[in-house]
């Protein structure tokens, strides 16, 4: 259990430095063993606008960002304005009296005026790095931690940098220290020091853990964190990254160097993903193994490129023409997705077909503690019925395979999936055709158009996802089966709604389970439908308009929610989003809730 | 971590099966129309691989779609026949994959310059080491006859039925700008003379392409062999240096009563781009073939920067 848990909220300007003093907040608590959730609600622009960081920490399990601030900093007039009003009994503001003024705060907010410029010794930048210190200075933790972070975050400006911003940062511990009131509690420590990875970094992780040798890609946001650690990790790890002209390019190149044998990846945004469409078909077609990532953004077309939203479900399960199979999964979180990637490249590789993941804006640019022992990279490496030069490979007669009927590449066999060379190995040549094929890869109109062949084919492929479920973990309810309510999500809600789940039980006595779903194709249809015919209330959770996946639930289960809460303001749910929409829908108040995001517009 | 594949080793193959053109060929007679320039090309493209010695299992070629992307399924080597447009761009990805297969790119003007053209641009200029063979009809074949972005102005087409008035790509100066180190063009009618253009193409390390005027008998009477035969002029018959840029480009250009083929444009100082990947260059191998999965050095390493 938590004893305490507390949050900071940085906002301003684009390029006032928020995400850096981020960053340094979030060091500096991970390294104290605190668990924590840090979100950047920022804009597409490189200056200007307006951008609120929250880091949340805890001694307990920290799943979102929670729903209060404490430490409030306001870098500018607009950021005061638009969130003093939501700060509660207990927080303090931390502003520059100069520039800034406060409006009316609720009573006992504490406002904390300080001589940014005096403190700052002139650099009108640093006024982040003193409000940095006072900060520190209220939570109780010593300034010590402080300097070797800021000397982590400074170091590529060079000695000077590092040296004036330590001592702007402690010139406004001090000055906290002297006008202002700590709060009554102090951030705790946890037992052990933890890191700190966003999902990008987690998925690039994981890629480079399953072994992904080929990487490509083109620079889409909320995705162009995993190019970025690809790019910069790619010669010490051996991978060839390459950015390419148009997302059309990076899945054909991802295709091309899968059918050699590379573990490849690629992560986009719902727009590149549209443009991959047709290719990983064709990866379902020709039966090569892939990992696509979608970094959902708000849509469509450009829609919020900054913003987050579960509104690509739809896309992603229509992709490509005709039935193919594919795995399509949703991680809950950062850590989620590091274990998933791995994990679902065993499994495409098995049964030689594409791997579709939906990650999204909030886990993907969002950072969360990790504890250093759960990132295992020691990983199970599988890859199925391959068959590389010398491995199985060697052939007394290397240039058969195609014309004698030595290998047949696409052979029907029970399971689906058959034994698969890569170009190269002596004695199994074939063509891998996008047109319907024999089992040795000819194409069916080359000969006879043959409606039984073609009938063989498809069902051969589709018998692969029969095996491939039963390698996925089936959903399980947390909660009791008698709970009054069942709320039901998938991807990266999962955290928020367990704590929602949590606040109804301590706050509103309402007893609530939740189901989340994370493998999305194959679903287990039927132990979701038996978890959930016993349910009293269903409400479906998730973060886009028209309620993609209660839709989907109920194409594949014939299950009918109660009740629906979607949120597709481009923020991501708070739980006490959750908790008030599921209070109104018990109270027969709707069946539909869009909870506002209270920020004033 | 544990592999269900063995660790490939560079020992030679033990016995290689003597090779002969029949070799090359494929089980499936192609269903090009009789008299289609394609057969000529797959006949020099089977050639020119037995005369240079390559091994059939060590060859992939890859095709977008249209009547000649069938090819790689008439070929007895590694093959993909992709989607419309993006044989590039999978070949790529091969080649990367396995540098040390021999990757060459076939299919028609309507795939390469028309829907493909991004990836031809981007492909060149980063002088991958394809051999991308284009057998330009000047016309959509598989399509039953579409203007193509090579039908010549006032074509007639089926989607032309007043004539084309829009202004054709010309490939051999849009290839000698856009960065490719081997640019020549052939034709169906002097399958010789492709043969060597053919080989110099897949011998050449960078991207080669080769212009090949394969005429469509069904759906072009306009661009006919009796059209071509008495206009095609061999440059290496008429003393063309292919290292001087601007004869090159004006040579490119010559349309009309003497069209030239062969060799336009060769640069042989500039790396390709496997070269200049060092991840290539490892002593390991091509990537496909090697081992996965992290030391514990290199994911204690990664595990720090979270720290």
């Amino acid at each position: 259990m938590a004893t305490v848990d507390f949050a900071v909220g940085i906002g301003g300007e684009n390029g006032q430095g928020i995400a850096s003093t981020g960053d340094i907040l979030a060091r500096i608590f991970a390294r104290r063993g605190l668990h924590l959730n840090a979100y950047n609600a920022y804009q597409s622009i490189i200056r200007g606008g307006h951008t609120f960081l929250t880091v949340r920490a805890s001694d307990g399990p920290v799943r979102s960002m929670g729903d209060k601030i404490d430490v409030f900093i306001p870098l500018n007039q607009d950021t005061m304005d638009r969130h003093l009003h939501l700060l509660e009994a207990g927080a303090c503001a931390i502003y520059d009296r100069d520039k800034i003024k406060p409006g009316a705060a609720a009573a006992g907010v504490q406002l904390c005026p300080m001589p940014m410029k005096e403190l700052a010794k002139g650099n009108p930048l640093a006024a982040n790095t003193a409000a940095l210190g006072a900060t520190l200075q209220l939570l109780g933790i010593e300034a010590e931690p402080l300097e070797a972070v800021v000397s982590r975050q400074f170091k590529k400006k060079g000695d000077a940098a590092v040296a004036q911003n330590i001592a702007i940062a402690r010139a406004g511990y001090e000055y906290a220290a002297q006008n202002f009131k700590a709060f009554p509690w102090r951030a705790p420590r946890g037992p052990k020091p933890l890191g700190v990875v966003t999902g990008n970094q987690a998925t690039a992780l994981g890629g480079a853990a399953a072994g992904v040798k080929f990487y490509a890609a083109y620079p889409m946001s909320p995705s162009t964190g995993v190019l970025m650690w690809m790019a910069s990790h790619a010669r010490q790890l051996g991978i060839m990254v390459r950015q390419v002209e148009d997302e059309i390019g990076v899945m054909n190149m991802v295709i091309g160097a899968a059918s050699t044998g590379c573990r490849a990846m690629c992560a986009t945004s719902g727009g590149g993903f549209a443009l991959m469409s047709e290719a990983i078909g064709m990866g379902g077609m020709i039966e090569v193994p892939l990992v696509c990532v979608d970094v959902q953004r708000a849509g469509p077309a450009t829609g919020v490129p900054t913003k987050t939203e579960q509104g690509d479900l739809w896309q992603v399960l229509g992709a490509g023409q005709g039935d193919y199979p594919r795995i399509i999964v949703a991680p809950a979180n950062q850590l989620d997705l590091f274990r998933t990637i791995p994990e679902l490249f065993n499994i495409c590789d098995k049964y030689q077909c594409p791997g579709l993941v939906l990650s999204d804006l909030l886990i993907s640019e969002g950072t969360a503690s990790v504890d250093p022992a759960e990132l295992d990279f020691n990983v199970r490496i599988e890859r199925g019925e391959l068959i590389l030069a010398d491995g199985n490979g060697a052939a007394a007669e290397p240039f058969s395979g195609y014309n004698n009927g030595a290998y047949l590449r696409f052979k029907n066999t029970e399971s689906g999936i058959s034994p698969r060379a890569v170009p190269g190995v002596p004695g199994h040549i074939f063509v891998a055709a996008t047109d319907e094929h024999d089992e040795d890869g000819t194409l069916i109109s080359d000969e006879f158009t043959n409606p039984h062949k073609r009938r063989m084919m498809v069902e051969k492929r589709a018998r692969k996802m029969q095996g491939a479920i039963l390698e996925l973990a089936p959903p399980k309810l947390v909660g009791p089966e008698s709970a009054t309510v069942t709320l039901v999500g998938w991807g990266s809600t999962e955290g928020v709604i367990r704590e929602a789940v949590e606040k109804l039980a301590g706050e509103e006595g309402i007893v609530a389970s939740q189901l989340h779903i994370k493998w999305i194709v194959p679903l287990h249809a039927a132990e979701i439908a038996r978890i959930l015919a016993r349910s009293r209330n269903v409400i479906v959770v998730e973060n886009n308009y028209s309620g993609q996946f209660a839709r989907y639930l109920r194409s594949e289960t014939g299950i009918e929610a109660h009740g629906h809460i979607r949120k597709y303001d481009g923020e991501p749910f708070m739980p006490h989003h959750i908790v008030a929409s599921v209070k109104a829908q018990l109270a027969g108040e709707t069946r539909l809730s869009v909870p506002v995001h209270e920020v004033i517009a | 971590m544990s592999t269900t594949t063995a660790t490939p080793s560079t020992a030679p193959i033990s016995t290689p099966a003597a090779l002969s053109k029949e070799t090359y060929k494929g089980r499936i007679h192609p269903d090009w129309c009789p008299g289609c320039g394609d057969f000529s090309v797959i006949a020099a493209l089977q050639a020119a691989l037995f005369e240079l010695g390559l091994k059939p299992h060590q060859v992939l070629v890859v095709s977008g779609i249209g009547c000649s992307s069938n090819l790689p399924g008439y070929m007895n080597t590694y093959g993909m026949h992709t989607l419309h447009g993006r044989s590039l761009a999978v070949a790529t990805g091969a080649k990367l994959g396995n540098h040390e297969l021999k990757v060459i790119c076939t299919g028609g003007d309507g795939d390469g310059y028309g829907i493909g053209c991004n990836h031809f641009v981007h492909s060149m200029r980063r002088n991958v080491d394809l051999t991308y063979i284009v057998m330009d009809n000047q016309i959509y074949g598989l399509t039953t006859g579409q203007v193509s972005p090579t039908s010549v102005k006032g074509m007639k087409t089926k989607s032309t039925p007043n004539g084309n008035v829009e202004n054709p790509i010309n490939p051999i100066p849009m290839a000698i700008v856009g960065g490719a180190t081997y640019v020549a063009r052939a034709f169906s009618g002097k399958q010789k003379h492709m043969i060597e253009i053919f080989k110099g193409a897949i011998q050449h390390k960078g991207f080669a392409l080769v212009d090949v005027f394969s005429p469509c008998v069904t759906y072009n009477k306009d661009n006919t062999y009796q059209w071509f035969n008495p206009r095609v002029k061999i440059l290496e018959e008429q003393g063309h240096d292919p290292t001087d840029f601007h004869k090159a480009i004006d040579r490119g250009y010559q349309w009309g009563d003497e069209i030239p083929i062969g060799l336009f444009w060769k640069r042989t100082e500039l790396p390709a781009l496997e070269d200049l990947e060092p991840v290539l260059h490892d002593g390991q191998g091509p990537l496909a073939w090697r081992k996965l999965g992290l030391s514990s050095e290199q994911a204690k390493v990664l595990v720090e920067e979270l720290l």
